[in-house]
């Protein structure tokens, strides 16, 4: 009796606590979700009757603008991820191997500093140090360096150097993680068996930090293919982003239903990609998430 | 005269103000088992960085096989390392491990293969080519860090304490095994090690090293029988310490006044004058529990029993003179002789003249 009694009372606590959260996840998440999923598959007439229909889905592959839109983005999703990587190994090597421990705090908060600032400010931050009339064609114009300022804004160099930038911390920190477990005498032994840096490098470092390195990349390739205001505001009219055509459809054409089934296809690929990611480094989902 | 394989001339090397490694100097001959014993922190490590080139020195020399290493990185110099945790590779397989540093040279695969099974086979690990790294016991860990290094035939295999992490029985086995297994390929062993039982059981020579200096490099007998210093006599086996004064010299033989009011003779081994402050040592079975009064020459004293500390073979009585508190320890045979002696009973302890160590304070 009184053993039920407990047992009906850790029942009752634990529904009050989850069902906030659960309230939440169904009303703000789910069904939304659920709404946008039916309208993807639906489309008005003229006349202001839907009917169900694949042709939301079809528009994508039959107009080359959009699937052109959707594998730019990809490639260069995958592009971003991959000079995020190069850029941030060296970087979270330092802060972990070759820096005085009591310095290793200080880095990381460095590191941490300009993303206390929103997105927006830093990207407007580069184009005040980028743009025509800017600080850096200012300085070698009086350097005597150039004889015409030079627009670095709009072009895709740029692009992917501000979307790298913004993903920065989303892959050093994972690899920072990683690379702390990694035992130094295992470099040193290396080092001592004949090993020079590079194969240090590709026989060592990167076969231990491998998790680091998918959970970074995955995190890193997701942030930077449903980034909208960076490819904006840097990349110009012709560098098109696939969130600028979703953005399109649900503003400026007001086609929910083509912009709903743009949102989908984004999500639906995405996986695909990261699942093949995933297939070819031979990690699986839970060993990285961990 | 034999070949010197590992050289080191003056090496020295500060740490800020700490001086870690102090003019250091000494030779190891091809083929030999040379231990660095000293307690943690008195600069061993270090000085088997350095050799292995993993530290920089600040001044001195160091030569393997007549070849000066200054400016020669670790993966140039034909010496490798045992790291104290064995720093094997968890992500990869056995094999990988120990064919890593041939592949790094550049060795055909097939030359690789055969010398891999080769050395896993001279350390009774045939057929361990595939197991993972965490199949595999303390052991035979051990033995697989070892075949890493031997396998690219070193001119000397450096050991940071490699027996540390294992339980003792398995620290008694991998001692006896060590030494066999450095016997049967001739290799130049460095090992260093805080165990003196590992340094005595294992090496031909070995060093004692404290406060960033040798106090005495000598074969493991002449260490335990004849230390040069206070410190080696306190470090290497167990000793009883008594501090006093010299009141009469005759020859070689010397009368001690301890501070607890002994009168004992002792052999100096160097000459010393009346009058002079001295540290005495006597090993716990150089004391004689009982000994038959027709001994001559014997420096005899009344002692309490405190305790009996059994420890098998290495069985002990913890005593005090008589009339004093200074704690000795003396070695109890097990040969049920003694079996009478009881907490609190008073017993007569002789040592003979030669057992005594005499140094000057």
């Amino acid at each position: 009796m009184d053993k039920n009694g407990m047992h009906d009372r850790l029942r009752w606590g634990l529904l009050l606590f989850l069902t906030p959260v659960f309230l939440w996840l169904v009303l703000l998440i789910v069904l939304p979700q659920i709404d946008l999923l039916i309208m993807s598959f639906r489309v008005e007439s003229g006349y202001g009757d839907s009917s169900w229909s694949l042709y939301n889905y079809r528009q994508f592959f039959e107009e080359p603008i959009y699937w052109l839109t959707f594998v730019r983005t990809a490639v260069y999703s995958v592009l971003v991820t991959f000079l995020t990587f190069v850029v941030a190994l060296p970087v979270a090597f330092y802060i972990t191997k070759v820096v005085h421990p009591r310095f290793q705090g200080f880095l990381t908060v460095l590191l941490l500093l300009p993303f206390w600032v929103s997105e927006l400010v830093r990207v407007y931050g580069w184009m005040i140090l980028l743009r025509e009339s800017g600080v850096i064609n200012h300085f070698l114009l009086r350097m005597g360096l150039l004889q015409q300022p030079v627009e670095m804004l709009y072009q895709d160099a740029t692009m992917i150097m501000g979307l790298v930038y913004t993903s920065m911390l989303f892959m050093v920190v994972p690899l920072i993680s990683a690379l702390e477990s990694l035992d130094n005498s295992l470099i040193e032994a290396a080092y001592d068996l004949g090993a020079n840096m590079g194969s240090i490098l590709y026989k060592i470092i990167i076969p231990h930090a491998t998790p680091g390195i998918v959970s970074g990349s995955i995190v890193v390739f997701m942030l930077t293919l449903g980034n909208y205001l960076t490819p904006n505001l840097m990349g110009g009219k012709n560098s098109l982003w696939f969130t600028e055509q979703i953005y399109n459809q649900f503003i400026a054409s007001f086609n929910w239903n083509q912009g709903s089934a743009f949102g989908f296809l984004l999500l639906f690929l995405s996986s695909v990609i990261v699942w093949l990611g995933l297939k070819l480094t031979r990690q699986n989902l839970r060993k990285v998430v961990q | 005269m034999m070949q010197i394989d590992l050289s080191v001339q003056h090496v020295l090397k500060r740490f800020g103000d700490f001086t870690a490694v102090n003019d250091i100097s000494f030779d190891v001959e091809s083929g030999r088992f040379f231990s660095i014993l000293g307690p943690s922190g008195c600069g061993k490590t270090t000085l088997l960085r350095m050799i292995a080139g993993l530290a920089e020195l600040d001044s001195g020399r160091i030569e393997i096989r007549g070849k000066d290493m200054a400016g020669i990185s670790p993966n140039r110099r034909p010496v490798n390392l045992i790291f104290q945790n064995l720093a094997l590779f968890p992500m990869m397989d056995v094999g990988a491990n120990i064919a890593f540093g041939l592949q790094r040279r550049g060795e055909s695969k097939s030359g690789i293969r055969e010398k891999v099974s080769a050395i896993l086979d001279r350390v009774d690990l045939a057929g361990f080519e595939s197991k993972r790294i965490d199949q595999l016991s303390g052991g035979q860990k051990q033995r697989v860090a070892i075949a890493r290094c031997l396998v690219l035939e070193p001119a000397v295999l450096l050991l940071d304490e490699p027996l540390g992490a294992l339980d003792l029985k398995l620290r008694e086995q991998m001692k006896v095994e060590l030494k066999k297994l450095q016997a049967k390929v001739g290799t130049t062993f460095v090992y260093i090690t805080h165990d003196q039982s590992e340094a005595l059981v294992m090496s031909d020579y070995v060093a004692v090293m404290n406060h960033g200096e040798f106090e005495q490099i000598d074969t493991p007998q002449n260490l335990y029988s004849r230390p040069q210093t206070p410190f080696v006599a306190q470090f290497v086996g167990d000793n009883n310490a008594w501090s006093g004064t010299i009141r009469n010299c005759e020859g070689t033989v010397g009368e001690i006044e301890t501070d607890d009011g002994f009168h004992f003779r002792s052999e100096l081994h160097q000459p010393l004058p009346v009058g002079a402050a001295v540290d005495l040592f006597l090993r716990p079975e150089s004391m004689l529990i009982q000994p038959d009064p027709s001994l001559p020459d014997l420096n005899r004293f009344e002692v309490v029993v405190r305790s009996t500390l059994f420890d098998g073979a290495n069985s002990r009585l913890l005593v005090h003179p008589v009339n004093a508190e200074t704690e000795l320890l003396v070695a109890l045979p097990q040969t049920h002789q003694y079996d009478y002696i009881q907490k609190d009973d008073t017993i007569e302890i002789g040592w003979a003249t030669p057992s005594g160590i005499c140094f000057p304070k």
